[in-house]
């Protein structure tokens, strides 16, 4: 596992998982953005890089992959602004996220190669499941790399112990059956999930899909080791700026952290 | 269930060779594996096949007929001196006009085994979509078709009978607006109301078991073809040919001729403004392999791995991927693939209506000139099925339109 990724969890607080999709609205910006987030309290970024059929992704992740590749965004663009991040920054853990097809055209090998090059500690690909996701994590593995699991509702008792055991660095409970940013103003405890998974896994389990409000980062810190938001930061970034992006990650990032 | 089922491939990861498999995200992968245990015990169950059966006989109409096509023979031979006999497997007389609704009470009928009443499905065409709200509709469930914004405008008719067999039809925008959109749509539906939705997937792609599932549907077309020309000539024919979109229709007539390595498979894929213009759907002609929508298999896309548009006159056809155990029997060269542009789809399905007095779809009017071209190449003794997989009338508008003509409801004529 990444020693990054390991320090994060070690500080013993729970940790503020920020997403945005790479390349939003253009490199620069997003750039700009990304150097940004440690600064706003953000513990590990997860850097969306595009794809045409965002399968598990709600409109606004959707539409936000549709201006990055619009703006020329590609995988290997996704690993230099990595790169570019980490001339300043040694310690925050970056995780690409998003879908097999760019990485298997690039290659598994190429990609982990690459990857490890540019400073990214893990990965998180939505439509590679337990069942096929073996040959990226040999090559990932190789490197030092956390290819990160999600588990889901639908994970059931039998499946969990399966889809934990192969995940490395943390594993990521996706707290609701449903696209990235619906609109399930879920409340509730997810203290049971978050146990069930931990027990299972012996990781630290973050949880997203769904979070908006400081309010629920909140309650979800409260059981959870980290808290993962996307979707309201690439809204806020899109419909309001850099500036009100960034505040919102500040404030999720705060309660985050002092919620126990 | 000897009639539809095949032990051999794909393998228990789904797998056709390197193709095929189950990319989706885990949230569906529980019910993936719940529809593969429940599919594995209906389809050796004699109470599930008899009841597929009797649907199929008397609400289907089938067998379908194979059918001499005496007058396009006829036209082959004029061009050329002799000509293979070219037959047609008449898929396009079942009930909603498609080959489409042999697969949709299959799979409704197991919907129904495993107690969802919710049926969600993705058109292109409309036929599935038309095909799924049907049997919806008979088995009293409620259905949901997802439709890209295009297709919705180029195929009318369909939206509308949809919508008269109760279905709800939800304009699909994200996208290129057309079939793997509504196919996007449709798998975040599911991923969203996984507890009492079935996914009723077209063709025979998606993660497994749906390639599988969907071709064991399907074969009875090749079954019944195989006995039918057995009957007819005494013998097998030499080829059969079919379109392919996601290459179900394909798959079901190819599936029970595999073993006999006589007969020749021939996909016939959909070229548009020809492979060279980049304007097209011919996924293995012109695609790599990639992962899409639950599987490995040929995709039309850039060096970066993103997916690129397909184009076709043809909905159905409108596709940039293709079936995995196509992908497959392609690699392993037992089948071939080849293309057919709009302009030669639309020029056959002329030729087609004045000689046979048939109106094929679209999709089967692209597989008419390749029959051709082989029936001249192979001579008189040969004899070729090629599956007329559909019926034109959904298409009547887009033809008009292709050809000039206006006939729009209120003008005269
Ligand atoms: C008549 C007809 N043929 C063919 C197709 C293409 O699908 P497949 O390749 O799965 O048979 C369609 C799809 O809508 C269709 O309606």
């Amino acid at each position: 596992m990444s020693t990054r990724i390991q320090t994060v969890f070690a500080k013993g607080r729970p940790a503020f998982v920020a997403y945005i999709m790479g390349g939003d609205p253009d490199a620069l910006t997003s750039q700009r953005i990304m150097n940004a987030l440690p600064g706003a309290g953000v513990d590990i970024i997860e850097l969306g890089f595009p794809f045409t059929d965002p399968m598990a992704d709600g409109p606004v992740i959707e539409e936000a992959g549709i201006r990055s590749r619009k703006a020329g965004t590609t995988l290997a663009s996704i690993l230099d602004m990595a790169r570019t991040f980490r001339r300043d920054d040694d310690t925050t853990p970056i995780i690409v996220m998003g879908y097999a097809n760019p990485v298997y055209q690039m290659g598994y090998a190429a990609f982990s190669e690459r990857a490890a090059e540019a400073g990214i500690d893990g990965a998180i690909i939505v439509d590679l499941p337990p069942e096929e996701d073996g040959p990226l994590r040999a090559e990932m593995d190789a490197r030092g790399l956390s290819l990160i699991r999600l588990a889901t509702p639908t994970t059931d008792a039998e499946r969990l112990p399966k889809v934990v055991s192969g995940s490395s660095g943390f594993v990521y409970y996706v707290s609701m059956t449903g696209v990235t940013g619906a609109a399930l103003a879920q409340g509730g405890s997810v203290a049971e999930q978050v146990t069930r998974v931990r027990d299972a896994a012996h990781l630290p389990v973050v949880v997203g899909f769904g979070v908006k409000t400081t309010e629920r980062a909140s309650q979800i810190a409260k059981e959870a080791d980290g808290v993962v938001v996307g979707t309201a930061i690439v809204k806020a970034l899109h419909e309001d700026g850099e500036e009100a992006a960034l505040d919102l990650v500040r404030a999720l990032a705060d309660a985050t952290h002092t919620a126990r | 269930m000897d009639r539809v089922t095949n032990k051999s491939w794909p393998d228990e990861r789904g797998r056709f060779g390197e193709y095929g498999g189950r990319f989706v995200a885990e949230t569906l992968m529980p019910p993936i594996l719940s529809l593969e245990a429940a599919y594995e015990e209906a389809k050796v169950d004699p109470a599930f096949i008899a009841e597929l059966d009797d649907f199929l006989t008397h609400y289907v109409g089938r067998p379908s007929p194979l059918y001499f096509a005496e007058r396009l023979t006829e036209h082959a031979a004029k061009e050329n001196g002799s000509a293979a006999k070219i037959y047609f497997k008449r898929d396009e007389l079942n009930h909603t006009g498609a080959h489409k609704i042999n697969n949709c009470i299959g799979q409704l009928l197991l919907a129904k085994r495993m107690g969802k009443k919710r049926i969600i499905a993705e058109t292109g065409a409309g036929q599935h979509g038309v095909a799924t709200a049907t049997v919806a509709a008979r088995l009293g469930m409620e259905c949901i078709v997802y439709m890209g914004a295009v297709d919705i405008v180029r195929q009318k008719p369909n939206v509308f009978r949809m919508r008269l067999l109760g279905a709800e039809v939800r304009a699909v925008h994200s996208g290129t607006a057309t079939l793997k959109d509504a196919m996007n749509e449709a798998l975040r539906d599911w991923v969203t109301n996984v507890d009492d939705t079935f996914y009723c997937i077209g063709t025979v792609a998606g993660p497994h078991p749906y390639p599988a599932m969907v071709r064991d549907f399907q074969a009875v077309i090749g079954h019944e073809a195989k006995a039918q020309i057995l009957d007819r000539e005494g013998r097998l024919p030499d080829a059969v040919v079919a379109c392919i979109g996601g290459g179900s229709n394909a798959m079901g007539l190819f599936h029970a001729f595999v073993p006999d390595t006589s007969v020749r498979l021939i996909g016939v894929e959909a070229a548009g403004r020809g492979v060279k213009s980049g304007l097209h759907a011919a996924s293995l002609t012109g695609g790599k392999p990639g992962i899409l929508h639950g599987n490995r298999t040929y995709l039309l896309q850039d060096e970066n791995g993103q997916i690129a548009d397909a184009h076709s006159i043809s909905a159905g056809l409108d596709y940039p991927g293709i079936g995995p155990e196509h992908a497959w029997l392609h690699d392993t060269g037992r089948a071939e693939y080849v293309s057919a542009t709009d302009d030669e789809a639309l020029e056959h399905f002329q030729l087609c209506a004045k000689l046979e007095g048939i109106l094929p779809a679209l999709e089967p009017s692209h597989a008419i000139p390749r029959t051709l071209d082989l029936a001249k190449d192979l001579g008189s003794d040969a004899i070729i099925i090629m599956n007329m997989c559909g019926r034109g009338d959904k298409d009547v508008f887009t033809i008009a339109d292709a050809l000039g003509e206006n006939i729009a409801a209120g003008t005269d004529g």
